[in-house]
């Protein structure tokens, strides 16, 4: 923006004798340029500081989508075989009955290399290696669909997460080191695989819907438990500090005397606004669960300890939304007879509405990604091992949140695990961006009654 | 007070409607308005003139005990209504305002539709037995405020679409929805043109055949345009109260005379 400064000495040089004699509109005199010099500046800044601002987000979506990807899909070992009832039969008689499977599993991989005109030498160390231990889940599947038996039956593997990490860049060749996990050969067979065209990428619904996995099993782990977690705790949130907090906000906006206890109260709220979430935390783990026994670990005593966390925002929020009614409003319900709480229930609280809502909803939004006070009462990740069973489970089981999740496969040693927290990541905007748009549309909606 | 006998009720009716005495109102430690004594005829329109400041509003708010909502308001003396103390701890201030409507200076329609701002009124308190009954307070408060012409085919549009002065004509439709017997009006005409204004006015004419109205203006044109009686306050004080004629023709009081004459306010 320096098109708009001006050399300095050459303005106060022939303005400052010609503005004595007379001022012409034609010109600018040299107060009027200093001030649209300083307007520009100030937009310059303003300009450079939203520029800064968007690279910082695109660095961080761009980063967040790149390493979190990958966490979506997996990849996949297809392979087609039939086992026939005798084989079946005979299977089942052996003593190790899922080895027998694997057995099985291997032979018609390799027919189907062979088919293909690839030769590559593997056996059954590597296959458990690149896909797991493949015995048991197709012992299970004919052991279920008995009246499968002799037909051909396509099987989907999951390849293990160092398969995975082949397959996306994230381990090379020169990278490898031999392990139980995997072999430098071992990378021969999955060239060969991808040649034969048995190996390919697919979504990773297990990802969305499963529950996390053992500290070894990277590729097992899903984020749906938590989901299921944070969804609890939200319910309780939701209905413990939108009544409790709508109804604090209207009797200390529009019925409670002011005087020093009120006073007291609403500064201690602002306060409260501002505690670190962790010594809610602590406060939960004293009062909740070793007070009142609450079952540890469980979206229940989270959901108190956020709803805690929650309501000051709520009640800040409310209380603005309160005050920005016009007073005309509450005098034109009181003019014509309304009782205070009429004229609040009937005319106040309507307009109030969409500031409480979007209040409630960026309430929820914060609550939804906090997560230090989870951990200190036990919602870590490793606890969502699974389903709750029903909806009283749902409150009471142990389990773990999105962020209490995405936190602890952080700070697993495997690899594997980080690129599940980018995921969990993104599965966690997703949330808070729906909830947002959420916010957005209620709003619209209680605004167009104005 | 429903145990006063009847002969003894009867016998107080006099001609005013309100009649206060000795009113004092406070504002934290602030003496706002000082030894008001006031008769307003019933029937009729009474206005309060007086320079800004003066507490003729203040007094207006008194008589529906609106100056409740302010936390630091006081009020002592007595002000009765058809011999009724409205400071009567019995006295419920919102079935008192059912009694004694309110019209503020900026028109202030609920931002609902023009049916429902009329019917709120009637609907709390329980004036209309049903939809056909409504209807029919909603068309007749809208023919005696003058604005059933204007609106009667977009009943379900938002109140806050209308213009400054029908805004202003609604509210006064919504105060007499709910059949008070005094209407109070706050400078209602302060926020309007002069079209808009000339009609409020010819509408408070008409209103006084049936309601007892009192109205608080900044415009002396307008005081003696449409009050019988008019009160002015300097200060806090009511200086002088009189029949209109009166009061601008020929005031006793030296700041009446000056006031009225342009010498300040």
């Amino acid at each position: 923006m320096s098109d708009t400064t001006l050399p300095p000495v050459a303005s106060s040089a022939d303005t400052t004798p010609s503005e004595k004699r007379k001022t012409s509109l034609y010109r600018t005199d040299a107060l009027t340029r200093k001030r649209n010099a300083a307007e520009a500046r100030f937009k310059a800044y303003g300009i450079t500081a939203i520029v800064i601002g968007l690279f910082f987000l695109v660095v961080l979506a761009s980063s967040i989508i790149l390493e979190g990807i990958p966490a979506f899909t997996r990849t996949i070992v297809q392979v087609e075989f039939t086992i026939t009832e005798d084989q079946f039969e005979a299977a089942e008689q052996e003593l190790f009955k899922t080895r027998a499977y694997e057995g099985f599993f291997i032979a018609s991989l390799e027919e189907q290399l062979r088919q293909k005109g690839i030769d590559a030498p593997f056996d059954s160390d590597a296959i458990e290696r690149l896909v797991g231990k493949t015995g048991g889940t197709i012992r299970e599947f004919f052991r279920e669909n008995q009246d499968l038996l002799g037909q051909p039956v396509a099987f989907e593997l999951a390849a293990s997460s160092r398969v995975d990490g082949y397959m996306n860049g994230r381990i090379t060749r020169e990278s490898i080191v031999d392990s139980r996990f995997l072999m430098k050969s071992d990378l021969y067979i999955v060239d060969a695989l991808v040649e034969a065209g048995v190996i390919r990428n697919a979504f990773n619904w297990n990802f969305i819907t499963g529950a996390d996995s053992g500290v070894d099993n990277p590729g097992g782990a899903g984020i749906g438990a938590s989901v299921v977690g944070s969804f609890f705790m939200m319910l309780v949130v939701l209905f413990l500090s939108l009544p409790i907090g709508v109804a604090a906000s209207i009797y200390l906006e529009e019925f409670a005397p002011q005087n020093r206890i009120t006073d007291l109260i609403e500064v201690n709220i602002s306060n409260l606004a501002a505690v670190p979430s962790i010594v809610f935390g602590i406060l939960g783990l004293a009062v909740f669960i070793q007070f009142m026994h609450l079952p540890q670990s469980a979206p229940l005593v989270g959901g108190l300890v956020l709803t805690l966390m929650t309501l000051p925002t709520i009640i800040i929020s409310t209380r603005a939304a309160l005050k920005a009614v016009p007073p005309s409003i509450r005098d034109a319900a009181l003019g014509v007879g309304a009782s205070k709480m009429q004229a609040v229930f009937h005319h106040v609280l309507p307009l109030a509405m969409p500031g409480i809502l979007t209040g409630t909803i960026i309430g929820l939004a914060q609550a939804l990604g906090e997560t230090a006070p989870l951990l200190l009462i036990g919602m870590v990740g490793f606890v969502a091992r699974g389903y709750p069973e029903g909806l009283i489970e749902g409150f009471t089981d142990p389990n773990s949140a999105m962020p209490a999740q995405i936190y602890t496969w952080a700070a697993r040693a495997d690899f594997a695990f980080y690129e599940k927290a980018w995921g969990g990541i993104i599965v966690l905007l997703v949330f808070l961006l729906a909830m947002n748009i959420l916010a957005i549309v209620l709003r619209r909606r209680f605004e167009r009654r104005w | 007070m429903n145990e006063m006998p009847h002969i003894d009720k009867a016998a107080e009716m006099t001609d005013s409607k309100i009649s206060a005495k000795q009113v004092q109102v406070f504002y934290g430690d602030i003496h706002a308005i000082k030894d008001v004594d006031i008769e307003i005829n019933p029937r009729s329109v009474t206005s309060f003139i007086g320079p800004s400041g003066c507490g003729k509003s203040t007094f207006l708010r008194c008589l529906n005990r609106m100056n409740d909502t302010i936390d630091v308001c006081r009020v002592e003396g007595t002000i009765l209504i058809d011999s009724e103390d409205i400071y009567d701890p019995k006295v419920d201030p919102v079935q008192l305002r059912a009694k004694v409507g309110m019209v503020f200076q900026k028109p202030n329609p609920f931002p609902k539709s023009i049916y429902d701002n009329i019917a709120y009124g009637p609907r709390i308190h329980g004036l209309a037995a049903n939809k056909t009954a409504m209807d029919e307070i909603v068309t007749s408060s809208l023919q005696r405020a003058g604005l059933w012409e204007e609106v009667k085919d977009r009943l379900s549009e938002p109140g806050t679409g209308l213009s400054g002065g029908q805004q202003q004509r609604l509210c006064i439709a919504r105060a007499i929805a709910v059949n008070p017997e005094v209407i109070l009006m706050d400078e209602p005409c302060s926020a309007l043109d002069p079209i808009a204004t000339a009609k409020v006015e010819e509408l408070i004419d008409e209103l006084r055949e049936n309601f007892t109205i009192v109205i608080v203006t900044h415009s002396m044109q307008q005081a003696a345009r449409v009050s019988q009686r008019t009160a002015f306050f300097h200060l806090g004080i009511l200086v002088e109260e009189g029949p209109t004629q009166d009061i601008f023709t020929n005031p006793t009081d030296k700041r009446t005379q000056d006031y009225i004459t342009g010498r300040f306010g």
